[in-house]
């Protein structure tokens, strides 16, 4: 009797989390499957060929999101590092302040940095009235550079707190005891810091490479919509932005993404799982 | 002050934070082989003072020898000294054995010989065949065995530890106090250990450093601040005592309580006023008629090895330990023979501890909490 009122509870506990998941997560996956293998004729595998049409998009996507997460793991490192070092205080007002362009809408900060990379805009301005010239070859905007500007600029905070997390769960005991037993600061670093913010660089790279590869606002106010992305494809097919809507080469070109974030999370874990089971000293 | 047999002379140290002073003009020499304690309460410097000898504080002034040579500005992974931290400090990422390796490693000793010593030290402190294990799946004990085994590989000529005992259980805080004590005396070293157990720095040290408030109190044998306390601090802070205002009438006789005692102690001037403390184990109780002190037991505590009597002698309570039950409200006469009396200089702590009369349950767990607060508070510093 007790034992079926609690079994009855848990699934009552369990109720808006399971709801929730069947809504927002089952159901739309279920329907880009759906939508990725069907066409006129009902089942069809014809809508993948589509991602093979798409290679060299999909190739600048990975690529541009490789790129964008290595500048921001190489500058998040540090910042993390010493925010993880210093007083209560300032590590507050720190996490403070680097939350605070997040407050802001995502789209207001990108068209900022439009009005400001612009040929007509302010860095280009400036630098007219300083040297007093033009630099008719200087175009910070429309390109890759551009694009992988905004994408640091934007995920970078999302690399920088997780690896803040990580790193304030090393006790200053175990820096001392590794100064202790003889190691040099570049030792400390190597043998007991990377290692042990392994869990903070996986969770870092992917709540930086997923949304990198999947954006399509960026490249669209940043690369000019010159360079589209995967992102930017999938948008088109589903809008019919340029003019041809087809669900169906939407759906599959977002599962062959889902999929492939799906092996990197996987083999990310992996390396997660080495790092603390058999000493991960090796794996940095 | 040059003496070969001191491995660690610290002089005129002192360290303060915000202004508060931690530290005060601190001196002490260490024998090099000695086992040595800093005791005292929270606060009282002594694991500030340990960090000084690590060297992962640098003192405001004052100047740390070791072996004769100045260190105030090396590092500390280039002195000579490791540390058993208050948590271990243990490498969550790496296994036992890497964990053993560590120091060898940064040293980049050859693989073969790493892994000899590693061998050497799991047998030293009886963890063999835990090579593999991963920190977090050992118990509380076996990760301070790790610890001593990682400090004690790099082979230092002291090994500072702070509080090492302090996460366990009675039973293993026992068992490891007598294999420390063994591991210390087989290897030979200086052993420079921190506590705020009076009981634990009694049982393992060579030397006993008291200290309270930034000063050191006495330095000693167990035996000598034990029985022959330097003031009234010393002698509340170890061991349980009776601590009374007494006149030295001449040489070997002191009046306290409204009673004349004789003594052993000689040395104060006539009519001088002393503290006299009078451990509580050393009072025999007698028939009312026989005491040379009468009281009204107001309180009775059974230990096990013995029962723990408050008696009211004249508005001042004495705690006295016997194995007789006596029962609250008997009048009960005290014996004291001249062996059991100390007598010590009036100083600062006078009148400010001895009397029993706070004594009650809450005692206990007060000072429990203290040792709780300790931990925290030096964590801090």
């Amino acid at each position: 009797m007790s034992k079926g009122v609690s079994v009855g509870n848990k699934k009552a506990n369990l109720f808006p989390f399971s709801s929730w998941m069947v809504v927002f997560v089952l159901i739309p996956i279920a329907l880009v499957v759906y939508y990725a293998f069907t066409g006129v004729d009902g089942f069809t595998f014809s809508n993948l060929k589509w991602v093979y049409t798409y290679r060299s998009t999909l190739w600048l996507s990975l690529e541009l999101a490789f790129i964008s997460t290595v500048i921001c793991l190489v500058l998040a490192y540090p910042i993390a590092y010493s925010m993880s070092r210093a007083s209560a205080r300032i590590q507050r007002n720190a996490t403070l302040i680097i939350m605070l362009p997040m407050w802001m809408n995502f789209l207001v900060r990108t068209y900022a940095w439009m009005t400001l990379l612009e040929d007509t805009g302010l860095i280009n301005s400036a630098l007219r009235a300083i040297f007093g010239m033009d630099f008719p070859g200087l175009h910070l905007i429309n390109n890759h550079g551009a694009i992988i500007l905004g994408m640091v600029y934007n995920y970078l905070p999302y690399m920088i707190l997780p690896l803040y997390t990580a790193m304030t769960k090393i006790g200053d005991s175990l820096i001392e005891a590794a100064r202790d037993l003889g190691a040099s600061g570049a030792q400390v670093l190597g043998k007991v810091i990377m290692p042990m913010s392994v869990p903070g660089v996986i969770s870092g790279i992917t709540m930086v490479f997923i949304p990198s590869i999947s954006t399509f606002i960026i490249s669209k106010i940043l690369g000019g919509g010159k360079d589209f992305l995967i992102g930017d494809l999938i948008e088109d097919y589903f809008l019919g932005s340029s003019g041809v809507v087809n669900y169906n080469i939407g759906a599959a070109l977002s599962l062959v993404i889902m999929v492939l974030i799906l092996i990197a999370t996987f083999i990310m874990n992996h390396f997660d799982k080495d790092a603390s089971t058999s000493g991960g000293g090796s794996v940095i | 002050m040059e003496n070969k047999t001191h491995i660690i002379d610290l002089k005129n140290i002192s360290v303060s934070f915000d202004g508060e002073k931690i530290l005060e003009n601190l001196n002490l020499s260490i024998k090099d082989g000695e086992f040595i304690t800093f005791l005292g309460p929270s606060g009282c410097g002594k694991t500030t003072t340990l960090r000084v000898i690590a060297g992962f504080l640098q003192p405001d002034s004052g100047d740390v020898i070791f072996e004769n040579k100045n260190i105030n500005g090396v590092p500390s992974h280039k002195r000579q000294v490791n540390t058993i931290f208050q948590r271990y400090a243990l490498f969550p990422h790496l296994s036992v054995a890497e964990n053993i390796a560590f120091g060898l490693k940064v040293k980049k000793m050859p693989k073969a010989k790493i892994d000899e010593k590693v061998q050497e030290m799991l047998k030293l402190v009886n963890l063999k065949g835990f090579d593999n294990r991963m920190i977090d799946s050992l118990s509380g004990g076996q990760q301070q065995r790790v610890a001593i085994a990682r400090a004690l590989a790099v082979e230092p000529k002291v090994l500072l530890l702070d509080e090492p005992l302090g996460a366990l259980d009675l039973k293993l805080r026992k068992d490891m106090q007598v294999e420390l004590k063994k591991i210390q005396q087989s290897l030979g070293i200086t052993f420079i250990y921190v506590t705020h157990d009076q009981e634990e720095a009694l049982s393992m040290s060579d030397t006993i450093v008291v200290m309270d408030d930034g000063k050191i109190q006495q330095i000693g044998s167990p035996t000598d601040v034990y029985n022959e306390p330097l003031n009234a601090f010393v002698a509340d802070f170890i061991g349980e005592s009776n601590i009374v205002d007494g006149i030295m009438k001449e040489d070997k006789v002191v009046e306290f309580s409204g009673h004349v005692f004789d003594c052993l102690d000689t040395g104060f001037g006539k009519n001088e006023e002393v503290d006299v403390v009078v451990r509580p184990e050393d009072v025999d109780v007698v028939s009312p008629e026989n005491g040379m002190l009468t009281g009204v037991v107001t309180s009775v505590t059974f230990k096990g090895v013995h029962y723990e009597i408050i008696v009211d002698i004249g508005g001042f309570l004495w705690m006295i330990q016997s194995t007789d039950i006596q029962y609250v409200g008997d009048r009960i006469g005290l014996q004291i023979d001249p062996d059991a009396i100390h007598i010590m200089k009036k100083s600062e702590y006078s009148g400010t501890f001895g009397d029993f009369s706070s004594y009650s349950d809450e005692f206990d767990e007060l000072s429990d909490v203290n040792a709780g607060v300790s931990r925290e508070d030096e964590e801090d510093e």
